[in-house]
């Protein structure tokens, strides 16, 4: 796999492996056959490998997912798409109810290898729903693993390993950097659930996840010109959380500041800073800060970019974390 | 390796179930008509209609400002000042029947495509571009003009629609609703309760399906093995399929179901068949999944050309009618651009504004927060 590949091409090739080395796992969504889903993620599949295994579902979430929970009873390891983050909602039952509790209801006697893609989060100029942030009531729902990749490399292997994964993974897909392109190494580097240290510092630490690592990391390169040396955390899952990487970088830093375009407000940043506090209280030299949306449903396109975290609002939050 | 699966029984229809290929184009003998493709007059027994001259040429001023109002919308977007556009070109005669169908007092719930009857409720139409340019997420009064917000999650206006319904019931009005749909909303789980609440309750709302033979790349067929129309008998109401690019049907047959919804007889399901000759919106190329032959098929079908056609047999309308209604199609087309582009951006407090009716803290703190740090780039002393 060498040379860069556009995000979008790096999960495509996911699937294209996936569908080779599993017989069993199959494809489901709306538009996903010939048109290759609306941003092309299934491109060219469903000629490749047929349309008994990548298929064009009826238009309905709920089925979609209710369905591949079925197909998952009977031996099969689904990969579904939902086409627009704020189209999952009629699945939440599906996903919340059904899918996230039947191994433990079966007393582990069942699996359900399902994998959720959903692109994720706003920036793109999109009509409502078409940008929401919804992580935090899938990672808030035990029996679900949630991640999502910042790169094309993270991208490629993350969807592999979610597929592969015996439990149901919901995986956020950064719709905004869909094309941008990065090196897609020869093997995972990490498992699905690590973090990573993405930019070294010594400053403070910035979490981040998907769409928010590069605005993290150019927030870093901003402030090195102003001589503060930033670590960059992409956190890459959202549920398990990999505290152990966290708690070392935040115990150096001795600041943590959470950034995530999903509302403040009970958001991912509320666990991982109540965490941090428990764990790096007597390093902290300052409370774990927070940045993101607001608490008011996602705006108009037109004045999203003051909705969404920028490198302006990080550098204020470092700012204010120094100034403790 | 590639793993080619052999395909499965999908393709053969059982004994007793009807072709899917019946929910596509080949349907013509269940279609109510009352408009040839020729522009010549027929008679259905169930649908009788009687229309003016003057009325003709009203209907017919109507589908061509929407046609006009629509190619405008996708130029403006073409030129960077919409950010997306849904066009229903095509749909004219479904929209513009039914919309004519309504009463001052009944109530629609759209789509995100139904320009057209938003047009038949005297919505300005720059309203509509609100949310496409992205300034607003709705933009209009749903009361005012009894016309709801657009609704883009598929289905789900179908509800609120029969939710109006049973409040009409309530009250011992004889009001209607109509709740407008696609061919691929028909299988949203929402759908099917809507339809279900409505038969219990009886409920006076026309659940009004637009067949345009597509829910983005997935044809009809992805959706249903039997006519859309007659899913209603499941029910337990009355289903009809109309020629949805025939204004004079759609017109009859909605009138019909309105009448029967608003005396107390309960949910109807119309079906308009018919087609989207563009793309699903201006984002989509159907060039990666649909036939030009299939596109220019239904070219001749066309809604326009046949009133127009049936106008110029008849005489019943000259060519200073035309040239009238294409000065003012015209002037429609100059209004909503100027409109478009002088309509500005909101204040980015707007977030804050709406979120709720009542005064909620944190919303009260973060506006403060937003405020603050937005005054500390003014002077410029901000990094
Ligand atoms: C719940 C939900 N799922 C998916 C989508 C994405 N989507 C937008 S339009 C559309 C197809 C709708 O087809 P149809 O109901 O036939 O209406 P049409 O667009 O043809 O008017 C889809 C899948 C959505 N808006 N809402
Ligand atoms: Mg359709």
């Amino acid at each position: 796999m060498a040379g860069q590949l556009s995000i979008a091409k790096a999960l495509n090739e996911a699937l294209r492996k996936s569908l080779e080395s599993d017989p069993k796992t199959v494809l489901m969504g709306e538009d996903i056959g010939k048109l290759g889903g609306v941003f092309r993620i299934t491109d060219g599949l469903q000629k490749d490998f047929g349309d008994d295994r990548v298929i064009d579902t009826p238009l309905a979430e709920s089925g979609i997912v209710g369905t591949a929970i079925g197909l998952a009873l009977r031996g099969y390891r689904p990969v579904v798409e939902i086409q627009f983050d704020g189209f999952v909602y009629p699945a939440f039952d599906q996903i919340v109810s059904q899918l996230a509790k039947m191994h433990a209801r079966a007393l582990g006697h069942v699996k359900m290898p399902i994998t959720v893609r959903i692109p994720f989060g706003g920036g793109i100029g999109a009509v409502e729903h078409h940008s929401e942030s919804h992580e935090a009531y899938f990672a808030h729902t035990a029996g679900l693993r949630v991640v999502s990749p910042s790169n094309a490399h993270d991208a490629h292997w993350m969807l592999r390993q979610a597929i592969e994964s015996d439990d149901p993974v919901v995986f956020l897909e950064p719709k905004r950097r869909y094309w941008d392109k990065g090196e897609v190494g020869e093997d995972p580097m990490l498992p699905l659930h690590s973090a990573r240290v993405v930019r070294p510092g010594t400053d403070a630490t910035l979490i981040a996840y998907g769409p928010m690592v590069k605005v993290c990391q150019e927030a870093a390169q901003a402030a090195e010109e102003d001589g503060r040396r930033l670590e960059v955390v992409d956190l890459r899952s959202l549920s398990p959380i990999d505290f152990a990487t966290l708690e070392e970088s935040v115990k150096r830093t001795g600041r943590g500041i959470v950034v995530h375009e999903a509302p403040v407000f009970l958001g991912l940043g509320a666990e991982l800073a109540a965490r941090l506090t428990e764990r790096c209280f007597y390093h902290l030299e300052a409370p774990i800060l927070r940045v993101g949306g607001y608490h008011a449903p996602y705006p108009p396109s037109r004045v999203e970019e003051t909705y969404l975290p920028d490198l302006d609002r990080v550098l204020d939050a470092v700012d204010r974390a120094l100034a403790f | 390796m590639t793993v080619k699966s052999t395909s499965r029984a999908r393709k053969k229809a059982a004994p007793g179930v009807p072709d899917p290929a019946r929910a596509g184009v080949g349907a013509e003998p269940e279609l109510v008509q009352l408009l040839t493709p020729e522009g010549d007059r027929v008679e259905h027994p169930e649908f009788p209609l009687t229309v003016t001259p003057e009325e003709l040429r009203s209907l017919y001023r109507d589908l061509v400002l929407v046609r006009r109002f629509d190619a405008e919308a996708t130029s403006l977007q073409r030129q960077g000042e919409l950010g997306l556009w849904a066009s229903l070109l095509g749909q004219e005669a479904a929209q513009v029947g039914s919309g004519r169908a309504m009463r001052p007092g009944d109530y629609a719930f759209p789509t995100y495509r139904e320009h057209g009857v938003a047009w038949c409720r005297d919505v300005d139409p720059l309203n509509l571009l609100g949310m496409f340019r992205g300034v607003n997420n709705g933009g209009w009064d749903p009361n005012e003009k009894n016309f709801h917000l657009y609704t883009i999650v598929i289905g789900a206006q179908t509800l609120h629609a029969t939710g109006y319904a049973m409040g009409i019931t309530k009250d011992g009005a004889d009001d209607a609703v109509i709740a407008y749909f696609g061919d691929g909303a028909s299988s949203q789980g929402d759908v099917n309760e809507a339809f279900t609440f409505a038969s219990v309750y009886n409920s006076p709302v026309v659940f009004f399906c637009q067949n345009n033979q597509w829910a983005i790349s997935e044809p009809t067929t992805v959706q249903t093995r039997i006519p859309l129309y007659r899913r209603a008998s499941g029910f337990g109401f009355p289903g009809v399929r109309v020629d949805g690019n025939d204004v004079l049907a759609v017109l009859a047959v909605t009138r019909w179901a309105l009448d029967h919804a608003r005396t107390g007889q309960g949910p109807v399901l119309v079906e308009a068949f018919t087609y989207r000759m563009g793309a699903h919106t201006t984002s989509d190329d159907p060039t990666r999944y649909r036939q030009s032959e299939e596109t220019e098929a239904w070219k001749a079908k066309d809604p326009i050309l046949r009133l127009k056609a049936h106008l110029e047999k008849e005489g019943l309308a000259d060519e200073a009618f035309f040239a009238e209604v294409e000065a003012e199609s015209e002037k429609l087309g100059l209004r909503v651009r100027e409109g478009v582009r002088s309509m500005p951006d909101p204040d980015p407090t707007l977030i804050f504004d709406h979120a709720y009716s009542e005064p909620h803290p944190l919303v009260d703190e973060e506006r403060a927060e937003y405020e603050a740090y937005a005054a500390s780039f003014e002077g410029g002393e901000h990094h």
